[in-house]
C-alpha cells in the first residue's frame, strides 16, 4: 500500500466518521487554540510591559541615593551617618561624563495649583529643559526654559491641567499660582496619558530651583540620564558610581538604576509567566490526545470485522497500523490549523478589546502548540493502531 | 496446486483442548472445483481458514504451486492472500462507508497499484459483474445478490488462483444463490480453483469433488466422474 493510498483511504476514513472526528478536531483545537491565546496574553503583557518603559526613555540611567546593595562594612552607617543627598552640583558633574549625553535633575511633590478662579492639587516636577527629550515628553504648545528664560518663573502644564484651568483660552501666557509662587504659563504638554503609572497629563513641570524652593529643599529626588548610545550604558553607570564616590568621600552611597536592567527583570518575569500559561493550556492538549485515543480505541472495536477483511483480502499488520496512524495524523492536523486559527482569532478579540495590550502570539508557541497536538495525536494513536494490527483475521471476520 | 501435509488445528476451551483439524492430508490441484461439507464443529471453515492463511496451523505442512508456506513470514503470507487467493464470505463482509466501486478497489489498493490502473480495472469489473449502475452505492443500498456481486468481484480483480467461498448463499434466496453460484462456476471455467465450504447438500453436489469432514477429520472424499 502506498503513502498516497494510506492517507487517501484514511482521509475518506475521517470524513465518513464525521461525528466521531468532528469531536476529535475540536478537543485538539481548543487545546492548540488555548495555548495561542494564553500566550498571546502572556506575550501581550510584556510587550505592553516593555513599551510602557522604553516610552520613559531611551539609554535611560536613574541615579538615586542610598545604596541597594548589601554591604559587608559601612563605617558612616557605624558612625550614625545616613547616605548623602543628592545635590544639583553631584547633577552637574555627572553632566560633564563623556559617555553622557544630556541629564535632568528631578525633584517631585504635590502643590496647590490656582488660576481663573480654580483650584486643585497637581503633581510638581522641578526640573531642567533636558527632562522633555530624556523623558520623551512632547510639548503641544509653548517651551520650556527656552534660551534666555532660564531663570524665569515659568510653568508648563499637563494637557489635562491646561484643558481644566483655560478650557476656553490660550494656556500659554496665562499667570497661574503654585503654592506661594506666581508662574507663567510657557507651554502645554500634548496629552500622552498613562505611562507606567504615572498620568503626565495631569503633572506640571518648573525649573528645578523654583521647585527646590517651593518644597524647601537642597537635595534632588533623582537625577535622570542619558547615555550617548545603548553600549556606553555599562560604562556610564561604571563612570557615575565613580564620580559619586569620589564627590561624596570615598562612600559608595548611590544606586543608579539602568533602564535595561529592569526592563530584563521584568522581561524575565513575564517570560516565565507566559511559558507556565502556555504550559497549563498544554496539559488540555494532553487531554485531547487522551481522548483520541480512547476514540481510536473504540474505532478499533467498531471496526474489527474490517480490520479482519483487510487482512484476508491481503493487508499486512504494517498496513493496517499505517492506516490508523494516518487517521490520527490527520485528525490531529486538522485540530492543530482549526486551533490555530481559532487561536489567532482569539488573539484578534483580544487586541479589539485592549487596543492597548499587544496579544500577538509568539511564533514559538503556535509552532509548539501545533507541533505537541501532532505529536500528542501521534502518540496516542500508538496503542489503538497496534492493538488493531495485532487483530487475529479469522475472530476478526467473525466479529458482527 | 494445494498440498496439505499433516495439518492439525486446536483450540483450547479452558483446560480441555479441542481439535478442530486432525491429521488433515489433502491435494488440491490447480483447476478443481471442490465442495467441503460437514455438519456444525465438523472443521471445515477452519480448513479454509487454513487453506486461506488466515489460521495458521499447529503441525503439519502447508505447499501452495510446490512452495512451503507454512513458514512464510506475515508480510509473505499477506502476498499470496492478496496475490493468489480471493476470499468470498456468507456475509459478504463489504466495507459499509465505502461504494460497490470502492469495495472492488480495495485489493488492488493494497497492492500499490497505481490509482489510474485501478479505476480501469474496477471498471470492468462493474461490467463484468452487471454493476455499473450501482457502483456509487454503499452496501446498504444494494440488495443481498448485489453485495454478493460486489464480494465476488473485489474476491476476483486481482485475478487469483484460488477463490476460496465460505457459504457463498447462505444469506441469499434460493434464485439469487443460484445465480451467485453460476458466477463462481464460471470464474471456475476460466482455469480458477474453487473451493466452497457449504452445509448445503445441493450446492456441494455441483462441485466436481466432494469432500465430507466431521470432528475435524476427512471422511468422505469423492470425485464426480461425470466432469
Amino acid at each position: 500500500m502506498t503513502l498516497t493510498d494510506t492517507l487517501q483511504t484514511s482521509f475518506k476514513t475521517v470524513v465518513s466518521y464525521r461525528v466521531r472526528s468532528l469531536l476529535i478536531i475540536l478537543a485538539m483545537a481548543l487545546g492548540v487554540a488555548a495555548v495561542v491565546v494564553l500566550t498571546a496574553l502572556g506575550d501581550g503583557a510584556r510587550n505592553y510591559v516593555i513599551n510602557q518603559f522604553s516610552s520613559i526613555g531611551t539609554n535611560l540611567l536613574v541615579v538615586l541615593p542610598g545604596r541597594a546593595e548589601t554591604s559587608g562594612s559601612f563605617l558612616g552607617a557605624v558612625l550614625g551617618q545616613t547616605p548623602r543627598d543628592l545635590t544639583l552640583k553631584d547633577a552637574q558633574l555627572l553632566g560633564r561624563l563623556p559617555q553622557v549625553r544630556r541629564y535632568a535633575p528631578l525633584n517631585v511633590g504635590a502643590a496647590e495649583l490656582s488660576a481663573a478662579n480654580r483650584l486643585r492639587e497637581v503633581t510638581v516636577l522641578g526640573s531642567t529643559a533636558n527632562l522633555i527629550p530624556i523623558r520623551h515628553m512632547k510639548l503641544a504648545q509653548g517651551s520650556f526654559l527656552a534660551h534666555g528664560t532660564e531663570r524665569n518663573a515659568q510653568i508648563v502644564l499637563g494637557a489635562k491641567i491646561a484643558n481644566e484651568f483655560f478650557p476656553r483660552s490660550q494656556a500659554i501666557g496665562q499667570r497661574v499660582r503654585l503654592g506661594d509662587n506666581r508662574f507663567l504659563v510657557s507651554g502645554v504638554l500634548a496629552s500622552q496619558g498613562e505611562s507606567m503609572g504615572f498620568n503626565t497629563d495631569e503633572i506640571v513641570i518648573i525649573p528645578i530651583d523654583y521647585a527646590q524652593a517651593l518644597f524647601n529643599t537642597t537635595s534632588l529626588f533623582r537625577i535622570l540620564i542619558e547615555a550617548k548610545s545603548h553600549s556606553e550604558i555599562e560604562s556610564a553607570k561604571q563612570a557615575i558610581l565613580a564620580t559619586m564616590r569620589q564627590s561624596h568621600d570615598g562612600e559608595d552611597d548611590t544606586t543608579v538604576i539602568t533602564q535595561d536592567a529592569i526592563l530584563a527583570t521584568f522581561d524575565r518575569v513575564l517570560q516565565a509567566l507566559t511559558l507556565a500559561v502556555a504550559g497549563i493550556a498544554a496539559i488540555s492538549l494532553i487531554v485531547a490526545g487522551i481522548l483520541v485515543m480512547n476514540v481510536m480505541l473504540v474505532s478499533v472495536n467498531q471496526r474489527t470485522a474490517e480490520i479482519g477483511l483487510l487482512k484476508a483480502i491481503g493487508a499486512t499488520s504494517t498496513d493496517i497500523r499505517r492506516l490508523f496512524f494516518a487517521e490520527a495524523v490527520w485528525l490531529s492536523l486538522a485540530g492543530a490549523i482549526l486551533g490555530f486559527l481559532l487561536g489567532q482569532f482569539g488573539s484578534l478579540m483580544l487586541r479589539l478589546a485592549y487596543p492597548q495590550l499587544p496579544a500577538w502570539a509568539p511564533a514559538w508557541a503556535s509552532i509548539a502548540g501545533i507541533l505537541v497536538a501532532l505529536i500528542t495525536g501521534i502518540l496516542a494513536s500508538l496503542l489503538p493502531a497496534s492493538q488493531a494490527a495485532r487483530l487475529d483475521a479469522v475472530k476478526a471476520l467473525g466479529k458482527k | 496446486m494445494i498440498r496439505l501435509t499433516a495439518i492439525t488445528r486446536t483450540f483450547h476451551m479452558g483446560d480441555q483442548a479441542v481439535y478442530a483439524l486432525n491429521d488433515i492430508n489433502l491435494h488440491i490441484a490447480s483447476g478443481e472445483y471442490v465442495s467441503i461439507m460437514g455438519p456444525s464443529g465438523s472443521g471445515k471453515s477452519t480448513l479454509l481458514n487454513i487453506i486461506g492463511l488466515l489460521d495458521k496451523p499447529d503441525g503439519g505442512s502447508y505447499e501452495m504451486d510446490n512452495r512451503l508456506i507454512t513458514d512464510l513470514s506475515e508480510t509473505e503470507q499477506a502476498q499470496i492472500r492478496r496475490e493468489k487467493i480471493g476470499f468470498v464470505f456468507q456475509s459478504f463482509h463489504l466495507v459499509p462507508r465505502l461504494t460497490a466501486a470502492e469495495n472492488i478497489e480495495l485489493p488492488l489498493i493494497l497492492s500499490g497499484m497505481p490509482s489510474a490502473q485501478r479505476q480501469s480495472l474496477v471498471n470492468d469489473a462493474l461490467q463484468a459483474f452487471e454493476l455499473k449502475e450501482r457502483a456509487h452505492h454503499r452496501p446498504a443500498e444494494l440488495s443481498g445478490g448485489q453485495r454478493q456481486r460486489v464480494a465476488i468481484a473485489r474476491a476476483t480483480i486481482m485475478h487469483p488462483s484460488v477463490i476460496l467461498a465460505d457459504e457463498p448463499t447462505g444469506n441469499l434466496d434460493h434464485q439469487i444463490g443460484a445465480e451467485v453460484m453460476l458466477l463462481l462456476e464460471n470464474l471456475h471455467h476460466t482455469g480458477t480453483t474453487l473451493i466452497v465450504v457449504t452445509h448445503d447438500r445441493e450446492l456441494g453436489l455441483r462441485a466436481h469433488r466432494q469432500i465430507g469432514m466431521r470432528d475435524g477429520k476427512i471422511l468422505t472424499d469423492q470425485t464426480d466422474d461425470a466432469h
